[in-house]
């Protein structure tokens, strides 16, 4: 799998000549990025550009200073992803002609036949007239496949058996066009290599002699490098109106729709999502910006958490937790900062994890959430003394916040011992964090080795311990450990240090 | 001559599951059916000055730097700058960064000069294509003239199958071969008929299927190939709908077709499953090829369009990457563009700033 942008700047940044992004780690910060856009096919001319700009935005102070440099730097190639991508967004021109003109091409296998089927079923749909003229003389059978589709949808083909002249084809379609009173043509044109002067010739004749209102160029969204060659090629020849991205459905990233928007400056007008014929889509320059960079919709997460969390709030609990005095009550904060992001279905929806699906993460969310209304009950029934020192909660007051909350003794205990657990884990982290940053490596190391040690010695303990105290008085039927799936809703802490960091890796 | 490749007695570091144990439980005979122009008088540049000419454009992205930088004559190690254009020239030709960055270290860390620089690279593409540890066969497609020899099809949509499978047809025809096409595209409109045309073509017989169970559509053709009795050099081609290789029902239909030639097919038989790449496909052809060689035991890559500008560099980075070895390459639309992929002719058609 490849790794996202983020994780990888994070690792970048972490060890590196500080938390902050800093003109000198920008360099190792922005190879990264050059390396996530290669890796989604940005052709390597339009990496270089594009890299040009975002140090040009990250240098400025915004970056440098603020809290989570490595998120705020995707922060800052997503935004200018989308920009690009969407700066120049346009919708098709539908109704300037009488009838309207519109001219598909593009290489061989790009979707042409396919996209040209679709997006008259759309006209259709939206109460226009379309005729599709079958202008594809070179493939074997692919005036077939377009009638076929024509019959399939219900919309009108046009094409001349055994004809290989594709200026009649084109005249004698758009005459039936204008005598039968249709209100779009669509030209389906033979795939051809933008080098093969002859096929790029046929094209350039109906361009002239029928000046179509939209000419658009069909790329694969699977195209490597070559990508910028085509669009540029075709453009010029050409000058495109827009583009349309097929095979969007697969899992290819996309980012030679960086390098043919960037190297025509045409926008992409139409997303090509299924092999069915209602798969087509407009295009949302945000939601490809996600995707090239692998990184799901982290970036609405990034910006929900940093509206939702208080950074005074997060710096205070950080503190606390450094002195390992971090309680109930600020568990509770935490908690209630969490929920502001979403439903935990939500945030895992945002998160850009391989294999997840939508049922898993329902399951998963559904599980988690209801742990966290069992736990919100249980500490809604202690007392403000018992939140602040749960080491007071004994026998008594456990079966007292059980019957409040609705749920079992066994149930606070384990509660409260998952709880202490991680505390101690929490302190040693911020520790190893700091030391970390403060480049003591071996420090940290020792740090980390003795909270994870600690940790576990302290459940597999109490855990012992319990099970004699169980055994000696009799407890029948003491549930074992019954699921609690980790700490939901607990994820990794603002490690950033300043607070205000993001509930995610 | 060549024999029968079989990659389960092969040397080849290959993660992929060995072939099926009719293919290795004997070689077969064998006789050379390699591209039938190979024998033409082309000239000097033979068989290969298609490929050569489609090639033009992939050197001159990838060599037009090569060359400013082999230039200097001088032996002093290659510095950054030089490094760094090594590493976008071969980033430019679909190479993937990983290798494009690996090879630009490997140049780093030994010092090269840029006179050195051909000589490594030339050295380093073939060990990638195995074209240095591995025999000459390794890209070579299999061929057995005493059984039936059993090719599927199969890549994402617009790959380029149903042209490769006219050619390849037309092939084993000029051959004498029998050549069955079994028109396992059931999905697709008119994919039938542009088969048709293409087996009409290359005088192969169809076998076609009147509802649209793919599987069938193999029964159908593997029971004909061997109603006759004599399969010996009998060629059956099969023809799979273009997938995306993330759609997981589509993948499993072609793990159903795999099954259908293992229980149908004779005990010796040759099974060649081709991924169908278009050379112009960037970082995805190598989830492609992971994903089909899970779904039907992948043999090999045929490589399409590289005519024109087309770009090949991304054969080193599934050879690298999955042990598959390219062994067919489409150069062109006619019936004939269809070239036996020869590494070292491919590599010197990449380095080779001479030549046209």
């Amino acid at each position: 799998m490849l790794e996202t942008l983020s994780d990888r700047l994070q690792q970048t940044l972490r060890f590196g000549t500080g938390k902050t992004l800093t003109l000198e780690n920008m360099d190792d910060a922005l190879k990264d990025v050059r390396r996530a856009l290669l890796e989604a096919d940005v052709s390597l001319r339009v990496v270089k550009e594009f890299i040009g700009r975002v140090r040009e935005k990250a240098e400025g102070e915004a970056v440098l200073k603020s809290v989570n440099p490595g998120q705020q730097l995707v922060k800052v190639v997503h935004d200018e992803l989308v920009h690009l991508l969407g700066e120049t967004y346009a919708p098709l021109n539908l109704d300037e002609g009488s009838p309207n003109i519109i001219m598909m091409f593009g290489l061989q296998g790009s979707g042409k036949t396919t996209t040209s089927g679709k997006l008259a079923r759309r006209l259709r749909k939206a109460g226009h007239n379309p005729l599709m003229i079958a202008a594809d003389v070179y493939r074997p059978a692919a005036v077939d496949q377009l009638v076929a589709l024509g019959k399939q949808l219900g919309i009108d083909t046009f094409s001349i058996a055994g004809s290989t002249d594709v200026q009649q084809i084109a005249r004698q379609g758009l005459d039936k066009a204008k005598a039968e009173g249709f209100s779009h043509v669509i030209i389906d044109t033979a795939g051809r290599l933008q080098v093969d002067t002859d096929m790029m010739a046929e094209l350039l004749l109906l361009e002239r002699s029928f000046k179509p209102h939209e000419k658009l160029l069909v790329i694969d969204a699977m195209t490597g490098q070559e990508a910028i060659h085509v669009a540029e090629a075709f453009n010029t020849q050409l000058s495109v109106t827009g583009m349309v991205l097929t095979k969007l459905d697969g899992d290819a990233r996309g980012g030679a729709a960086l390098s043919v928007v960037s190297v025509t400056g045409k926008p992409i007008k139409l997303v090509g999502l299924s092999e069915k014929m209602d798969g087509l889509q407009d295009f949302h320059p945000d939601r490809l910006a996600g995707r090239i960079l692998g990184m799901g919709d982290v970036v609405s997460l990034v910006e929900k958490a940093q509206s939702a969390i208080d950074e005074d709030e997060a710096k205070a609990i950080e503190a606390k937790m450094r002195k390992n005095e971090f309680s109930l009550e600020d568990f509770m904060k935490m908690q209630r900062m969490l929920k502001k992001l979403g439903s935990l279905d939500q945030i895992l929806g945002m998160l850009p994890i391989p294999g997840l699906t939508k049922e898993m993460r329902e399951m998963v969310a559904h599980g988690g959430e209801g742990q966290l209304k069992r736990i919100e009950a249980m500490i809604n029934s202690m007392t403000p003394e018992e939140r602040r020192q749960p080491d007071l909660i004994k026998k008594s007051r456990a079966q007292r916040i059980a019957r409040g909350s609705g749920t079992k003794p066994e149930d606070v205990t384990q509660f409260l011992q998952m709880f202490e657990m991680m505390r101690a884990m929490m302190g040693g982290l911020t520790r190893a964090s700091d030391q970390a940053k403060s480049g003591d490596q071996a420090g940290a190391e020792a740090s980390m080795n003795k909270t994870m040690h600690s940790a576990m010695g302290q459940l597999m303990g109490k855990k012992g311990k319990k099970g004699k105290k169980n055994k000696m008085k009799g407890f029948p039927g003491m549930p074992g450990m019954p699921g609690m799936p980790g700490m939901p809703g607990f994820p990794s802490l603002p490690g950033g240090g300043k607070g205000g960091g993001f509930p995610f890796k | 001559m060549f024999k029968l490749f079989n990659r389960s007695d092969s040397p080849s570091p290959s993660s992929a599951p060995s072939a099926t144990p009719a293919q290795a439980c004997e070689k077969p005979n064998s006789e050379t059916l390699a591209d039938p122009s190979a024998g033409d008088s082309s000239g000097v540049k033979g068989a290969f000055s298609g490929l050569r000419a489609a090639l033009r454009q992939t050197r001159n992205g990838l060599l037009g730097q090569l060359k400013t930088l082999t230039a200097d004559a001088s032996d002093k190690p290659l510095d950054a700058e030089a490094l760094e254009a090594f590493e976008e020239a071969l980033i430019r030709a679909d190479f993937g960064v990983d290798l494009a960055v690996a090879l630009a270290e490997q140049a780093r860390q030994k010092g090269l000069s840029a006179r050195q620089l051909k000589p490594f690279l030339r050295e380093e593409l073939m060990r990638v294509l195995g074209a240095v540890s591995q025999s000459s066969r390794f890209n070579e497609l299999s061929y057995g003239d005493d059984r039936l020899n059993i090719y599927f099809v199969v890549g994402v949509n617009g790959a380029g199958k149903t042209t490769l499978i006219g050619k390849l047809a037309h092939r084993f025809v000029g051959h004498g071969k029998r050549v069955i096409i079994a028109a396992g595209d059931t999905f697709r409109a008119a994919a039938e008929e542009q088969l048709g045309v293409w087996a009409q073509r290359a005088g192969a017989e169809l076998v076609q299927t009147q509802t649209n169970d793919a599987a069938a559509v193999v029964y159908d053709a593997l029971r004909l190939a061997q109603d006759g009795g004599d399969v010996a050099g009998s060629v059956v081609i099969i023809d799979t709908a273009g997938r995306l290789q993330n759609k997981f029902n589509l993948m499993e239909e072609l793990g159903k077709m795999k099954r259908i030639i293992d229980k149908e097919a004779p005990a010796r038989h040759v099974y060649e499953a081709l991924l169908v790449v278009d050379a112009t496909t960037g970082q995805n052809a190598l989830s492609q090829a992971k994903v089909f060689a899970q779904a039907v035991n992948l043999t090999g890559v045929a490589l399409t369009k590289l005519d024109g500008s087309a770009k090949g560099g991304i054969a080193f980075h599934i050879a690298k990457a999955h042990q598959l070895p390219v062994k067919l390459v489409g150069v062109g639309e006619q019936i004939d563009d269809l070239k036996d992929f020869d590494a070292v002719a491919f590599i010197d058609g990449l380095l080779d700033e001479e030549a046209l």
